[in-house]
């Protein structure tokens, strides 16, 4: 690490040694590929310096990752509520002993220090947060309904299916756990479009879920140009829902026109707090199942 | 061209005759011209226009209802939000709630009119309006009366309040049971209404209009204006309106939804299907062979949640079928307002050339198509109860929904593959299970991709019963504590 707050607190001799520069990849199906367009665009600090050369992610990373969502949704769906939960609460643990890490990151693209400490502790927290409504949810939303003829009916909520979020452009981390954890933690898979300013705090994001035995396929992580995301990520028919919370109107009357397409969900956190099971149920779909009482 | 018929087979018509046991009509009142129903009076239109409902069992016209335009709207919609801010807001929640149990109230007083103009304006059978559309109907104005006053407790951690103008788009397979569905759950939310019934059924949305006016509902808190597809666009683009409701095609609904993009409007849709009906070898198969009977034919068909594809384990196949085709056999088609009708009239003309041409593409992508050889009326709209087998999944009717009485029949071997069949379509109403096994029936129930599953019986529905479809069957659910929060602000 030879950035100025490692440098610092090492010794000044770690200065001659030559750093080792990291390559920033996306993250799909569990893995860390380059885009496959080959594209790339150059992450500058304030001075203008460039970081990173960043995956300019295409229509076609995009594709993969939903086929990637797609083989990973049933047995995500499947897993237990507690199995979940202790996953989410794993990440949560993973990030807490790579806090140093985050704020390191999130100061290069430009956050000061307090800020960046405050954000990622914040992430910490809603991701238990969320890891605790995993076996909570379903009890609090469902309900038996005492119908009039002979039959045990009830209603429950189940995964709406692949979803694709549109992240939010101004908080690196925040954006992401805020917009990915009630999602997966209702058992959907899902897609994250990144902040475009913030792509070095996304990949890093993604390789603490990759150290917390979440599944591959269930976050895919596609850093790049939003604008051209807009378009793909609401017009894919095998996607059920689209979240996108900080779209300016114009783009978000795109998405809502693309939706129809196959009648996706359009969701915006924007107006719903970031810890909030209502976040988790507007990715669900309420089942009702209706048996009859009898011998 | 395969083409069987049931000739040779069991006769039932021969041993088992009916005397004719109509409903009479007599005592029923309807006027001859229907006008808009807005902010409380029938007010002409001001297109000036009107249009002709017709009696789909004899092609008799029964009355003339006014065709609403752009200016119309406008007008019910202004009724409606003035209703909102200076009525409906301002009284307090319980007695909000006492209106609609009123309206309940009036509904089962008259249940019996109401049933019998369903069925003349729909073509349904007496026996399901008066024993499932109308009951079923007021039940729902009386369960969502009771929740005015209770909406705190149904979203925890939330506070409530109502969105403002809901416009409310239905069709007409239900069409005085969709006009409750939409209304009462608004209404209770504290939201007023623009309602637009289907053009072929609008009768008894009207008489409940008069309901509504002898409930001293007031003037403006619902609003319910006739007309086609036109007014039915004039109600989703008006900007006066807060949330939409529709219930209808996919094709209808995604437009809907494309016209709202760009908008604040929020929505619900409640679309089409193409429901799996499965039944395993140790389902209870008599059982099984009514609950797909009532499953494809309830209604004539006319259903969202149909039961229009059944899937039966290999093993059981020929003995279904059989059965099937004999209980068709005994399906009386006929007079709507006969008693011992089980198949009413096909609801317009358009509906049944649409099912006609569906079922020649059945036959002519190679299924085989049985029908009925039951006598049906000269006059009017009817289609036999017909059955396909030797269909594949990628069939036209197999995939598209054809909302009539017809059935698409495959098989299966095991519980993965009939779950990869069923789910493979982009609808997810609906869907049924017949088995013996609990643990199968879970099973089953949790891995289809559908809103409301049906184990060992099929289209029941109830006040308190959310329903609603997964992907491209619509959004939201309607009924119960879940059909609340599409006519809420949660904050």
């Amino acid at each position: 690490m030879a950035t100025k707050t490692a440098i610092k607190n090492t010794s000044a001799s770690a200065s001659k040694r030559l750093d080792v520069k990291k390559t920033y990849k996306i993250y799909i199906d569990g893995k860390f590929p380059r885009t496959e367009s080959g594209r790339f665009y150059a992450l500058k600090d304030a001075a203008g310096n460039v970081i990173a050369n960043v995956c300019r992610g295409s229509r076609k990373d995009l594709r993969d990752a939903v086929v990637s969502n797609r083989k990973a949704q049933n047995d995500w769906s499947k897993r237990s509520a507690y199995n979940k939960a202790q996953i989410l609460y794993r990440i949560a643990e993973t990030l807490e002993g790579r806090k140093a890490q985050f704020i390191d990151t999130m100061m290069k693209e430009g956050y000061k220090e307090s800020n960046a400490k405050a954000e990622v502790e914040a992430a910490i927290d809603l991701l238990v947060y969320y890891a605790g409504w995993s076996d909570k949810y379903i009890q609090v939303f469902s309900t038996v309904n005492p119908v009039e003829s002979s039959h045990f009916n009830f209603s429950y909520p189940e995964p709406t299916g692949i979803v694709n979020v549109i992240c939010p452009q101004n908080q690196a981390l925040l954006g992401i756990v805020s917009h990915a954890a009630p999602v997966i933690i209702g058992g959907n898979t899902c897609t994250l479009v990144v902040a475009e300013k913030h792509p070095l705090t996304a990949v890093e994001f993604a390789e603490v879920i990759h150290a917390s035995d979440l599944p591959g396929g269930v976050i895919n992580i596609i850093t790049g140009y939003r604008k051209e995301f807009i378009a793909h990520a609401s017009s894919h028919m095998d996607v059920n829902a689209i979240i996108c919370s900080d779209v300016d109107q114009e783009q978000r009357k795109t998405i809502q026109i693309n939706a129809a397409l196959n009648v996706k969900r359009v969701v915006d956190y924007s107006k719903e707090e970031t810890a909030s099971p209502y976040r988790i149920m507007s990715c669900q779909e309420i089942k009702t199942t209706w048996h009859p009482i009898g011998i | 061209m395969k083409k069987s018929s049931a000739k040779g087979g069991l006769k039932f018509d021969t041993k088992w005759s009916y005397a004719p046991a109509p409903e009479t009509p007599d005592h029923i009142q309807l006027k001859e011209k229907y006008d808009l129903f807005i902010n409380g009076k029938f007010t002409a239109p001001s297109s000036k226009k009107y249009f002709d409902t017709i009696n789909p069992a004899t092609e008799k016209k029964i009355a003339s209802v006014a065709d609403a335009n752009a200016a119309d709207v406008d007008k019910a919609v202004t009724a409606a939000r003035t209703a909102q801010q200076k009525v409906w807001s301002k009284i307090s929640a319980a007695e909000r709630g006492k209106y609609i149990y009123r309206i309940a109230r009036v509904m089962q007083e008259k249940a019996r009119e109401l049933a019998i103009i369903e069925s003349i304006d729909g073509g349904k059978p007496i026996r399901e309006s008066r024993d499932i559309d109308v009951p079923l109907a007021a039940a729902h104005f009386f369960y969502y009366a009771g929740w005015a006053d209770k909406l705190e407790y149904a979203f925890p951690g939330k506070k409530t309040a109502p969105l403002g103008v809901a416009g409310q788009i239905i069709p007409w397979n239900f069409p005085l049971l969709m006009a409750a569905w939409k209304i009462a759950p608004a209404l209770a939310a504290g939201n007023t209404v623009v309602l637009k019934p289907a053009e072929t059924t609008p009768l008894t949305a009207l008489k409940l209009a008069e309901i509504l006016q002898e409930a001293d509902l007031p003037p403006g808190v619902v609003n319910i204006i006739t007309g086609a597809g036109a007014t039915g666009a004039a109600i989703v683009n008006h900007p006066g309106i807060d949330k939409i409701a529709f219930t209808g095609s996919t094709d209808v609904g995604k437009i809907i939804q494309k016209a709202l993009a760009g908008t604040d409007k929020k929505y619900t849709l409640e679309l089409g299907g193409k429901a799996a009906n499965i039944i395993f070898e140790d389902a209870a198969i008599d059982q099984a062979v009514e609950g797909i009977v009532n499953g494809i034919f309830f209604n004539q068909g006319h259903v969202c949640c149909a039961g229009s594809r059944l899937f039966v384990q290999e093993g059981i196949a020929k003995e279904v079928i059989r059965k099937l085709k004999d209980r068709i056999q005994t399906l009386i088609v006929g007079d709507p307002l006969d008693k011992n009708t089980d198949i009413g009239a096909i609801n317009s003309k358009a509906q049944l050339n649409k099912i006609k041409s569906l079922v020649q593409i059945g036959i002519k992508e190679g299924g085989e198509c049985w029908q009925s050889d039951c006598d049906v009326p000269s006059k009017g709209f009817w289609f036999r109860p017909t059955l396909f087998t030797n269909v594949a999944q990628s069939s036209t009717i197999v995939q598209e929904e054809i909302f009539g009485p017809v059935l698409a029949i495959q098989t299966f071997r095991t519980v993965e593959e009939v779950i990869e069949k069923a789910n493979n379509t982009p609808y997810g109403l609906s869907g049924g299970v017949w088995t013996d096994k609990g643990s199968k029936v879970f099973k089953v129930s949790s891995k289809l991709r559908a809103g409301v599953i049906w184990a060992n019986t099929y289209n029941k529905f109830d006040p308190t019963s959310p329903f609603g479809g997964y992907k491209e069957s619509g959004v939201g659910r309607e009924g119960g504590l879940h059909g609340l929060s599409p006519y809420l602000k949660l904050y």
